[in-house]
């Protein structure tokens, strides 16, 4: 039964979609920038709180499919404790992970984000994963404004 | 009547045999487009192989027998929704550019400022955003009559905007969204009683029902080829002959004059006023080719046999818990929008297609008809003749499969 999936769905990412993390609105947010990909209707406000040029805290607020929820779930808790020139390494990394060529991955630096890779055989569901990072550049470039995939 | 021909049908569509994902195709995604008939890949075909030139130009064989070939395929769709005269059928590329045509030609001349446009909360964007275009050139006003939470047209409120300033009502008659068949007869009635026009968006419901613009008395008609099994890239625009005829041209260009010179320009005849340049040559008898195979079926033994479909996956789906059917009047064609409690619409078409299943996942170009059910997407299993019961049972099942996976 949907063994085709298993790269895509695994159970980290049911796991996220049933109780994203850091799942809430923050209060005095730095940053707050909304995500929105008119394709699927997925739509995110994601929260970063910084000090300097560090990410102390990130939240997200939203609906969307379990990719995109995983992945936005998965990215609050990873670059935590992250400066904005790592956060945005780790973006390339994904963004390389998910649509580029797989021996340029450091799969070392992308640790527990590698449950996403599967999306790369999905076309059609790859801006899924990528809103939210996509959401976290606009944000860590100061962009008050709404992104959108398309 | 005797039983509806499936198998044989079934087997009349060569794609019908593929494999997805290592299982049969099973194709509900037929709002969005369906699949073609040998007959119109043939006829394709048999046009390039050896009946093809440019039409209404050459003195040379092949362009006489082209020209036949095209204007005998605007008499079949002129029988096939009884119009009065092959001059009322306009070719287009899809039933977009027929509303987009409608919007420059005769709305240009026959509205402005302050005047109103009617359309209801049901619309596809291409009945939208034409007329929100026009407005904002303009001045003319868009009025949006509302529906209900079954997916209905209130119809009275409907009735109420209608105003001694409304100029033009261009109304759904099936909902792709939703699957509601708007009370057309109705509105064309009350339009009628105040001297409006009426343009119909049939893009859903030709494919699903008997469609005689006669009977309609509806003013406009616009439809698409490829969602009515014939090739993609034409559509056609029916136009009562006088309205046509008072319209101005659509665009510049050959076949659409009469006699140039640089001082002026007199313009063709209908329908070829409307149809500058060469056109979908292949495609119009590709169309030509589906409203023959079509019309040897009967479109009232497809409509009986997809409403029994329509019917039994109602039925089934209404069995499983958690699943919400978005749109749920009684007038529906064969369309089959749900939602399910948690699990996104996008997940839901990843893991049925990983079964086989081809479903639509999304907004169906009708952002505000989701914004009005208060949900991003839905799930939309959209059928067509060639499909069957047990698709309809490998459907269901998949959709208990996946709840259960996501848990």
């Amino acid at each position: 039964m949907f063994d085709d999936l298993r790269d895509l769905y695994q159970e980290v990412i049911f796991d996220h979609n049933r109780s994203p993390r850091n799942f809430r609105v923050m209060e005095n947010a730095d940053r707050e920038v909304e995500g929105f990909n008119p394709l699927c209707g997925d739509r995110l406000t994601l929260f970063l709180k910084m000090d300097s040029d560090k990410i102390v805290d990130a939240s997200f607020q939203g609906s969307g499919c379990a990719i995109s929820t995983a992945s936005v779930s998965l990215m609050t808790e990873i670059v935590k404790g992250k400066t904005e020139a790592e956060a945005e390494t780790l973006f390339k990394q994904f963004h390389e992970m998910t649509t580029g060529k797989e021996e340029n991955v450091n799969l070392e630096a992308i640790g527990k984000l590698a449950v996403l890779a599967g999306v790369r055989e999905y076309p059609a569901r790859v801006k899924c994963a990528t809103l939210a990072w996509h959401t976290l550049d606009a944000a860590l470039k100061n962009e008050q404004k709404s992104i959108s995939t398309e | 009547m005797t039983a509806f021909p499936i198998e044989k049908i079934r087997a009349e569509f060569p794609i019908l045999k593929e494999k997805i994902r290592n299982k049969p195709l099973v194709y509900l995604d037929n709002a969005a487009t369906c699949q073609k008939p040998q007959a119109v890949i043939d006829s394709i075909s048999h046009l390039y192989s050896h009946e093809y030139a440019n039409v209404h130009r050459g003195v040379h064989t092949l362009s006489v027998k082209a020209t036949d070939r095209y204007e005998g395929a605007r008499e079949k769709i002129k029988n096939f929704i009884n119009a009065k005269s092959t001059k009322e059928i306009i070719f287009v590329k899809g039933t977009t550019e027929a509303i987009n045509l409608i919007a420059q030609t005769f709305a240009k001349a026959n509205i402005t400022k302050g005047d109103e446009i009617l359309i209801t909360a049901m619309e596809h964007h291409s009945n939208i955003v034409p007329w929100q275009m026009f407005c904002a050139e303009t001045g003319a006003v868009l009025k949006v009559a509302p529906i209900n939470l079954q997916g209905e047209l209130i119809y009275d409120q409907f009735e109420k905007l209608i105003s001694d300033k409304t100029r033009l009502i261009s109304v759904v008659h099936m909902s792709n969204a939703l699957g509601t068949i708007n009370p057309v007869k109705k509105i064309i009635a009350a339009a009628k009683a105040k001297n409006i026009p009426v343009l119909l968006d049939g893009a859903q419901a030709i494919p699903h029902m008997t469609v005689d613009v006669q009977a309609l008395d509806c003013d406009f008609y616009a439809f698409s080829g490829h969602k009515l099994y014939a090739p993609s890239g034409i559509g056609v625009l029916y136009g009562k002959q006088a309205l046509l005829e008072a319209m101005p041209p659509y665009q510049g260009g050959g076949d659409m004059i009469r006699k140039v010179t640089f001082e002026e320009t007199e313009y063709n005849t209908l329908p070829y006023k409307f149809e500058a340049g060469t056109p979908s040559i292949a495609d119009v008898v590709g169309l030509g080719a589906a409203v023959d195979y079509l019309t040897e079926i009967g479109m009232d033994n497809v409509a009986a046999y997809e409403a029994e479909l329509l019917d039994y996956a109602t039925k089934k789906a209404e069995q499983i818990e958690g699943l919400r059917i978005i749109g749920q009047t009684k007038e529906k064609g064969a369309i089959l929008s749900f939602v399910l409690d948690k699990i996104h619409p996008h997940d839901i078409g990843t893991m049925l297609d990983s079964l086989g299943i081809a479903i639509r996942a999304g907004h169906h170009c009708a952002m505000p008809v989701m914004d009005f059910f208060e949900v991003p997407a839905t799930a939309r299993a959209s059928f067509a003749m060639y499909n069957t019961k047990e698709e309809i049972d490998v459907l269901m099942s998949g959709i208990e499969q996946l709840i259960e996976v996501f848990g």
